[in-house]
């Protein structure tokens, strides 16, 4: 009735989307940082797919890998005068590092205290038609509002950076 | 050894840590909005893992991830046309350099 995940396709993911992000961190070239971010993206979609949640890994691609990857790079290369300004030092600041470490620090520590220690899930889980389902009966209203909060963010984007008098 | 709940909320503890040192720690605008899309990422890889192994037949986790994207897309939008009205007025998109508020 039960299976575990594959093991070798979650660490490969795992360090795929981690090493991304610690790349995203360390290079010094901004559009550098903006490619590393769609790798974690990409390898982010393919933990989606090792849960199952298929129609999550397509939305993830198509958004996150595909709009946001696009939306940033486009930005990066519009608010840089000179292409020299893409590349600069970061000197390591210790002081957010040591925020972030003390915060990531404090969930593994919980994490280690109460052990969730599930490692089976069903081997039949609802597949995508049971999700479009359910998406239109019982999330109905919130995709309505997710619409408008779409719709509000766009008028909002068009108008804060169109328009001749700024 | 398996994969279980455990790895994958440590995964996503350690990608939401590194999301958080970059959003505290770049001084490039855009920099800090791709930090802030790491942290989002990572949190929505929380809700897909609790949904698969605690909640399978609901799905809850995985309506969660899908309206939270909604709003990181939002935000993302919103925070790059922000982004470049100031860059348009100010004509740079350093943080140090946006300080008008500053008491």
């Amino acid at each position: 009735m039960s299976e575990t995940l594959p093991v070798a396709a979650f660490w490969i993911l795992a360090l795929a989307s981690l090493g991304g992000a610690v790349a995203m961190m360390a290079t010094r070239n901004v559009v550098h940082a903006a490619f590393w971010l769609l790798e974690v993206m990409l390898a982010t979609a393919g933990i989606y797919l090792l849960l199952s949640a298929e129609f999550l890994a397509l939305v993830q691609v198509l958004v996150y890998a595909g709009a946001v990857a696009v939306l940033t790079l486009f930005t990066v290369m519009l608010t840089l005068r000179r292409r020299e300004d893409a590349v600069r030092e970061f000197p390591v600041a210790w002081g957010s590092m040591a925020i972030a470490s003390l915060f990531t620090g404090g969930i593994l520590l919980v994490l280690a205290r109460f052990r969730p220690a599930l490692a089976q899930v069903p081997e039949t889980i609802p597949g995508v038609e049971a999700f479009g389902e359910q998406m239109f009966t019982t999330w109905a209203l919130p995709f309505e509002l997710a619409s408008i909060v779409l719709l509000a963010a766009l008028v909002g984007a068009v108008w804060w950076t169109g328009g001749e008098d700024l | 050894m398996t994969i279980g709940l455990a790895h994958l909320l440590t995964l996503a503890a350690m990608l939401f840590g590194i999301g958080m040192y970059g959003a505290l720690s770049r001084k490039n605008a855009v920099h800090v909005m791709m930090s802030l899309e790491l942290m989002a990422n990572a949190v929505n890889i929380n809700l897909v893992a609790l949904s698969r192994f605690l909640t399978p037949d609901a799905l809850t986790g995985q309506f969660f991830s899908v309206f939270s994207m909604v709003v990181s897309a939002a935000e993302i939008g919103l925070g790059l046309a922000l982004v470049l009205a100031i860059y348009r007025r100010r004509r740079t998109v350093e943080l140090d350099a946006i300080d008008e508020l500053r008491g």
